[in-house]
């Protein structure tokens, strides 16, 4: 019973117990349907010399969550608050570096106008550049953070269409389509995204960054009178998610080789959000895991990849990510921790009663 | 005193809405005078095309005065079109009884919503999310196809019928002579009868009056006597319901239900709350200035439109930057305040 209770009441628990759900349900569809139990789990090298396999795909097609995930996972726990404008910044930073590479007004070139590295360096920059103006909204001006992200979130994809001119612009390179395509035998997106976790992780491990969050979201007023810079942390963390934004925006650009400005990073803001919340992470701010988050991620992937095997539309499929969400937040909910902390404790007196008697 | 100058600080924040409205619709006039902007037509065109939207920013406005938000009115409306057309349509229902059916959809969702937020105490932004996906996903489930309204008598008897202006004011002879008074659909009328009960609800009602309450300080509200719990839940109730009556409008006006419906309507409704003065922090906001807000979001559209050449792009631009202007400003305000 304790060392049960033990397990349940670890952070990890929640989006560690809901992975090896979707990977039951799988299990489960397998075998209903005459396929060996780890078909889920098989990976293997096909003829192009890649890895194949379900994993492999979640994995590959989970990295842009994943990404944002890390630089929500900061916001949320330095402002107590979301940044909804990565999907439209990831679009942005899409479209400034597409833009760049074909030359202003060309929709479809198969020679890079300026360098690659430029290019990219401009969607990231631009995507800092959003990330800082979100940031000073927030930490210098005070506006709650919805309502400050709320202004690129619908200007940030407009721009792009506008930059665009409201076309998709093809880049026909095959260098471009590094960032979404596969180095040796493994998805590029993958490896980036396990570079950004690591830098982040080693960051946050070997420097006080990660405590200044905690502090700063934990009591902002609190850590500056510590003499914490409370304003600037949060300033850092919104240009990090800003970052992190544009990384994925080049990543899910390069995949598709085209600045698609309508629909990249479309709904991927809820993701995010959703993966902070999933592993375990309190939306109020404060404490956090980094490990959490990007687990929950992936979950929330598996869960979209599962909800395609097992034939459902990606139109209806978010009816079930609301069912999970109402789950994990109810779970959450003070009042309920309250409610079950009582009959616990009710439930002790009566047994002691019992003793007694 | 301090609670004067409260009073002026909000309320010089509605007259500049209003003044910008006024400015860009005039300036609009200037500019494409010879393309008939002039016209009364025009600007009841404005109110046409947003009749939904002015349903759904009273709701909004209410909400937001309490402190929270409701991001789930646009796929609202989206399941509402649809089960509409579908029914209509396919099963073969008479708007009659949609109609109201509609409706109870709303409430339901919205008590759901508000239980969820008001009872179990979860953050609005994440409650009105899962409604969102669990909404736009239900319209997928009902039909993912493009569904137009054809079979209902009723439905396009209401939705083509016109209230000439009394008096013919602003009526004008079109090219073929011909006397055209300007009119406005029976939408437009709903949408104006809800603006103006919720301004009287907000303004002279306990309940109106318990949600500034709420959301100027919910501690202090609570010691007054008020239940918090229960006007936070009474507020998301009537977004949804609200809403609703604003899908109703909607349905009206482009007779269809598509899995796209009204995408993107929530930061719409938002931002127009926030242009009309409305504090997502709570406690202050007013539905006239978020009706200004609409117009606003309105009247841009619509140069847009006039001028022909521009993007589609371009309204969303605009609406971002008056959203970053107005929140500076009462993030300036909120600050002068507090030296006080």
């Amino acid at each position: 019973m304790t060392t049960l209770k033990k397990v349940t009441q670890k952070q990890l628990f929640l989006p560690l117990f809901s992975m090896v759900l979707v990977m039951l349900i799988n299990i489960i569809y397998d075998v209903a349907h005459g396929n060996p139990f780890y078909n889920f789990f098989t990976i293997s090298i096909n003829s192009q010399g890649i890895l194949y396999g379900r994993l492999i795909d979640i994995l590959n097609r989970g990295s842009e969550a994943a990404i944002l995930a890390i630089g929500m996972t900061l916001v949320v726990s330095a402002s107590a608050g979301t940044d909804i404008s990565v999907g439209s910044v990831m679009s942005l930073a899409g479209g400034v570096c597409c833009v760049l590479l074909a030359g202003f007004g060309n929709v479809n070139v198969n020679s890079y106008a300026v360098p690659l590295w430029v290019g990219v360096l401009a969607g990231v920059l631009t995507a800092c550049l959003c990330g800082a103006f979100n940031g000073f909204l927030v930490a210098f001006l005070k506006i709650q953070p919805m309502v400050a992200t709320l202004i690129l979130f619908s200007a940030g994809r407009a721009i792009g269409l506008l930059l665009c001119n409201s076309a998709i612009v093809y880049i026909n390179v095959e260098s471009f389509k590094m960032f979404g395509g596969y180095t040796w035998i493994f998805p590029t997106p993958l490896l980036i995204t396990a570079a950004c976790v690591l830098v982040t992780a080693l960051v946050l491990k070997f420097t006080a960054l990660g405590t200044y969050v905690q502090a700063v979201g934990i009591n902002k007023d609190a850590a500056r009178i510590s003499g914490y810079k409370s304003a600037a942390i949060i300033f850092l963390c919104y240009v990090v998610c800003g970052l992190f934004a544009g990384i994925a925006g080049i990543m899910a650009t390069s995949r598709i080789y085209s600045a698609d400005t309508n629909n990249i990073g479309l709904n991927l803001e809820m993701d995010a959000i959703l993966a902070v919340a999933l592993g375990g992470n309190s939306l109020g701010g404060g404490k956090f895991r980094l490990s959490g988050s990007i687990i929950g991620a992936y979950t929330i992937q598996a869960i979209t990849t599962t909800l395609y095997a097992l034939g459902v539309s990606s139109a209806q499929a978010p009816v079930f990510k609301a069912i999970i969400v109402i789950a994990i937040v109810t779970i959450q909910s003070p009042v309920v921790k309250a409610y079950m902390k009582k009959r616990k404790a009710a439930k002790l007196a009566q047994s002691s009663v019992e003793v007694h008697a | 005193m301090m609670k004067k100058k409260r009073m002026n600080s909000n309320s010089i924040l509605l007259m500049l809405t209003i003044l910008l409205f006024a400015a860009m619709y005039i300036s609009g006039c200037v500019a494409y005078a010879d393309k008939g902007f002039t016209k009364l037509q025009v600007f009841l065109d404005i109110l046409k095309n947003n009749a939904g939207l002015i349903c759904v920013v009273c709701g909004m406005t209410a909400v937001m005065i309490t402190g929270g938000i409701d991001i789930s009115v646009g796929a609202l409306i989206a399941m509402e079109c649809m089960f509409m057309a579908v029914g209509v349509e396919e099963w073969g229902l008479p708007a009659v009884v949609l109609l109201p059916l509609m409706l109870v959809i709303g409430l339901v969702f919205g008590l759901v919503q508000g239980y969820f937020i008001g009872y179990l105490e979860i953050q609005p932004f994440i409650v009105t999310m899962a409604g969102m996906f669990f909404a736009r996903g239900m319209t997928a489930v009902i039909s993912t196809q493009q569904v137009s309204i054809t079979k209902s008598p009723l439905m396009s008897k209401l939705s083509t019928m016109k209230f000439n202006m009394p008096f013919e004011i602003g009526a004008y002879l079109n090219k073929k002579g011909k006397l055209m008074v300007p009119n406005v659909s029976i939408y437009v009328i709903i949408a104006l009868v809800v603006l103006i009960a919720t301004f009287l609800i907000l303004r002279y009602t306990k309940f109106g009056r318990s949600l500034y309450a709420v959301g100027g300080n919910q501690q202090s509200a609570a010691l007054m006597g008020l239940d918090v719990k229960k006007t936070r839940f009474k507020a998301h109730v009537m977004c949804s319901f609200l809403t609703s009556i604003g899908a109703i409008c909607y349905v009206l006006n482009t007779m269809c239900g598509t899995t796209r419906q009204a995408l993107g309507l929530e930061m719409d409704a938002i931002s127009s709350a926030v242009i009309g003065g409305t504090l997502l922090t709570g406690g202050v906001g007013n539905v006239i200035g978020s009706f200004f807000g609409v117009l606003i979001n309105g009247t841009i559209s619509s140069l847009v439109k006039f001028n022909g050449k521009l993007s589609s792009a371009w309204p969303n631009v605009v609406t971002a930057i008056l959203l970053c202007f107005f929140i500076v400003l009462q993030a300036i305000f909120a600050r002068f305040r507090k030296k006080d």
